[in-house]
């Protein structure tokens, strides 16, 4: 029975200058009760837009311009506003991207939980405490009392998320209208929330409505995937034909771009006998600052005895989930945080902490590409500033000489000439990020920091961008040292592979040897947290998965940072002393209290080839 | 999708002004002719500020004097006009050296931060919590009431207040990503605040200026209403209204327009800083509740 059914919906969206130009062209939608539909497609596809013309919702900004949205039968764009609000409250419920932006921070979230009720008058109040003991304990998360006292910022970013979907759940909303409810969560946090979604739709029985574009995590949930694009339907069947036998020739480009791809082989120029180009020695970070009668608490340090070497021409991929120390890593050796123990040394000369206290030379030589097509480049400059201002803080030159490099280095990251005159915002978020790498690349540099690059693009775009890395990394003679969290990119890309844990070391080596075993505890577990489009993936991956807490007890400073969440973690001896270095290979050295003859006995995960 | 939105009216407004408002051409009008008034004034004016017309005390409109004269019998347009200069040159004057001064200590402080930034918010909140008018009579009793002892002690009076705002719009876009890059490219701190933060911070600065130098023309006012302010013959429009206070009980006019001069000005500054401030109008949306 067709529960929601959308017919030739237009809504139109207005430009700066005022006009209104459609931006979702005749949309035909329908959905079942109980049935769980995913709306996938790229920025700008029109997914939410169309999924909130299914609350009879416009954003500011949007209208609907014809169409018919029905509701159980209700005709939802001309009802009056007064009667719309009170089916949302009663049949619907929104699940937004960002749980941190979406939670009030002043409120426990036991009172936020309670709120729906409070306002729709739904249930009796004995009953509500019954509902959310329930809703939590389907969630996965503690129905204790302690938990609901609890404020937003004392849970982790997949605790807040489930949080807004118990508040979402709280009324057995009919209609449930999840906007990319697991995107900005790391893979590992990913499953657990997918895991305890999933248990609560079926729980709930009613429709749902997925905004992703993930395809790989929308397959383990969805019964029916519409492919949008530019506003219009693209293709849509149930999910087995969608991901196995994708019609359209855009649908089988998604698929493909969602393909496993296999791990590079490591590229034959890179001298293992040269010197190395940068070297990292025992370097230590905190952003605690120093007080003036304290010693800095080292448990408080992002980063801990980091070393490893950076080879000319080497891809050096660093990976690992949000709070690894990452990105901290990269921001070090580019100069904007400085390290309170350790050496970072460029060509065997010791690097200042303080990108203003290091020489011309050195500052050249490492250029930093950052994570946001954004907000990296200024919005007031045209790209030719952009583009033109190292190459005349580098090379002195003149403002007669710039225009002509711009121009090639425009051309050399596939992009027109006539692109220098134009402002940020007048790009796209792929052409951006193309400028971005242009203008590091405009310093003639000897490594380029990559920070999370990829990860603000869409699945196709990226596979571009990357594909750009890879064309001139041969052309330039250039090092990357590439800060990613996703591991199952970095594997198609990178000769070596570190992986990071709470700012320390795990393992490092190539990444055909780091992705099978032996390997870290920690590394098995983010492989197998990597969604695969498959469409038992989720099923398998929680079946063969022993339960695993993603919020670790406090690390007590002394042991291996990762014993509390290891399922091989030895007591008495992780947490009680820093964990051997043991060199597998050459190139390969793992951090680890087992022996490489134990982790080599742990069973391989299967899910990057 | 909304972010990306959200940037391209950011850019916008950046490099773009907003679109003229009814309001706001009226405000850019009244702008202009005090400006006008400010650098012509005096030599437009049919009598000098000290000349007596005759016709004795708070006369009424006549051919030699078309607004009247005042408490010793002067001509109260010309006096206007003498003035003119006082009350706005002294209020741009004063908030564009204290935002010159404020814009470069603030957005320092923000990019430095450390020792000088708490140092800095310390002598800040100093002197923010005496009342404006006590420090100014502190400065104009030590140094007399000069022109600039004037200027000087209301930019510094505008100094922290400006220094505040300018660190705490300069510290939400020095972690932006576009100035991290300035920064690892090791760029000067001229080139990163004049560059990258400055150029995306002219807006609040400019809004702020506009009430910065409304509460400048005000505060004149009252130096020169206690007498402290532009001395005698010579008059700005707060002093005018002191002298001619007790003609409002004859019905004078000499009085009411210096003030009404004051409150059009600050109106055109107001109305000026509100369309720069202006949000885009709201499209026609329905709410979620």
């Amino acid at each position: 029975m067709t529960f929601l059914d959308i017919r030739n919906l237009v809504v139109e969206g207005r430009t700066p200058a005022g006009e209104w130009l459609p931006t979702v062209h005749g949309v035909d939608l329908s959905v079942a009760a109980g049935e769980v539909v995913a709306l996938i497609g790229e920025s700008g596809a029109g997914k939410s837009t169309v999924a909130l013309a299914a609350m009879g919702y416009a954003r500011p900004g949007t209208r609907f311009r014809q169409g018919q949205v029905r509701l159980a039968g209700q005709e939802m764009l001309t009802l009056p506003p007064s009667s719309r609000r009170r089916i949302r409250g009663a049949q619907m419920a929104y699940v937004a991207q960002s749980a941190q932006a979406s939670l009030n921070p002043a409120m426990t979230i036991g009172e936020q939980i309670h709120e729906p009720f409070a306002i729709h008058r739904i249930m009796p109040e004995g009953g509500v405490r019954q509902r959310v003991a329930q809703l939590l304990t389907r969630l996965d998360l503690p129905s204790a009392a302690a938990f609901t006292r609890r404020y937003p910022h004392q849970l982790s970013g997949g605790q807040q998320q489930r949080v807004m979907m118990a508040m979402a759940l709280t009324c057995s909303p009919s209609l449930l209208i999840l906007d990319e409810p697991t995107t900005a969560l790391d893979a590992t946090t990913q499953i657990e929330v997918l895991k305890a979604l999933k248990a609560a739709l079926a729980d709930n029985r009613g429709a749902a409505i997925y905004v992703s574009h993930d395809l790989a995590v929308v397959a383990q949930v969805a019964d029916r995937i519409v492919v949008l694009r530019n506003g219009r339907i693209v293709e849509q069947g149930i999910t087995a034909d969608i991901v196995d036998a994708p019609r359209e020739l855009y649908t089988q480009q998604l698929v493909e771009a969602f393909r496993p791809r296999a791990p590079a082989k490591p590229a034959g120029s890179i001298d293992n006998g040269a010197a190395a180009l940068l070297e990292v020695e025992d370097a230590s970070s905190t952003y605690v600052r120093d007080r003036l009668f304290r010693k800095p608490d080292k448990t408080q340090n992002v980063l801990n005895d980091i070393t490893f070497d950076l080879r000319p021409r080497e891809a050096l991929a660093i990976v690992g989930e949000s709070g690894s120390g990452k990105s901290t890593l990269a921001r070090v050796i580019a100069g904007l945080q400085p390290i309170n123990g350790g050496r970072v040394r460029f060509r065997g000369n010791s690097l200042a902490g303080r990108s203003r206290d290091r020489s011309r030379e050195a500052l050249r030589a490492i250029q930093i590409v950052l994570q946001s097509p954004d907000l990296s480049l200024n919005p007031g400059q045209r790209i030719q500033q952009a583009i033109g201002r190292p190459l005349q803080f580098f090379f002195g030159m003149s403002n007669a000489e710039i225009p002509a490099r711009v121009a090639e280095l425009l051309a050399m990251v596939g992009l027109p000439a006539d692109y220098a005159g134009r402002f940020p915002s007048e790009l796209s978020g792929g052409q951006r990020q193309r400028v971005s790498i242009a203008r590091a690349f405009a310093a003639r540099p000897d490594i380029v920091i990559c920070d999370e690059i990829l990860s603000a693009l869409d699945a196709l775009v990226a596979r571009q961008v990357l594909d750009l890395m890879r064309k001139l990394r041969a052309e330039h003679d250039v090092a990357y040292l590439f800060v990613s969290h996703d591991i199952a990119t970095v594997a198609t890309f990178a000769d070596r592979v570190m992986v990071l844990y709470a700012g320390r070391i795990c393992e490092i080596g190539p990444p055909a040897e780091v992705f099978q075993p032996p390997h870290h505890p920690y590394t098995a577990l983010l492989l197998s947290s990597v969604p695969v489009l498959r469409l038992n993936w989720l099923k398998e991956t929680v079946a063969s998965n022993a339960p695993r807490p993603t919020q670790g007890r406090a690390w007590n400073g002394v042991g291996c940072p990762f014993h509390a969440r290891c399922g091989l973690a030895v007591r008495g001896q992780c947490d009680a002393a820093p964990p051997p270095i043991r060199q597998v290979t050459k190139d390969h050295a793992i951090h680890c209290h087992r022996s490489i003859a134990e982790l080599s006995a742990v069973g391989s995960s299967s899910c990057v080839a | 999708m909304t972010m990306l939105a959200q940037t391209e009216r950011g850019a916008r407004s950046i490099r773009r002004l907003p679109d003229l408002t009814t309001l706001g051409i009226l405000g850019l009008l009244l702008l202009a002719v005090n400006a006008l008034l400010a650098v012509f004034g005096s030599a437009i004016a049919p009598h000098s500020a000290a000349e007596l017309i005759g016709g004795g005390a708070f006369g009424p409109p006549s051919d030699a004097a078309p607004w009247g004269t005042d408490y010793l019998g002067r001509d109260l347009l010309s006096r206007v006009l003498h003035g003119a200069k006082y009350s706005i040159g002294i209020a741009a004057a004063a908030t564009l050296l204290g935002f010159l001064a404020g814009i470069s200590i603030g957005f320092a402080a923000a990019e430095i931060r450390g020792r000088f930034d708490v140092v800095m918010i310390w002598i800040c909140d100093i002197f923010l919590s005496f009342p404006s008018i006590l420090l100014a009579l502190l400065v104009i009793a030590g140094f007399g009431t000069s022109l600039p002892v004037l200027i000087l002690t209301i930019a510094f009076i505008q100094l922290p207040r400006v220094i505040r705002l300018s660190r705490a719009v300069a510290m939400g876009i020095s972690t932006l990503e576009f100035v991290e890059v300035a920064r690892a490219r090791g760029e000067s701190l001229p080139s990163i605040l004049g560059r990258e933060i400055l150029p995306n911070s002219l807006r609040p600065l400019a809004v702020e200026f506009g009430l910065r130098m409304s509460f400048a023309v005000l505060f004149i006012s009252s130096l020169s209403f206690l007498g402290l302010g532009i001395q005698p013959p010579e008059a700005d429009w707060g002093g005018m209204v002191r002298e001619n206070l007790s003609g409002i009980y004859y019905g004078a006019l000499a009085a009411i327009i210096p003030a009404l001069l004051i409150g059009l000005l600050v109106l055109g500054i107001n109305l000026t800083v509100d369309w720069l401030s202006g949000e885009v109008p709201k499209a026609e949306s329905q709410d979620l509740r």
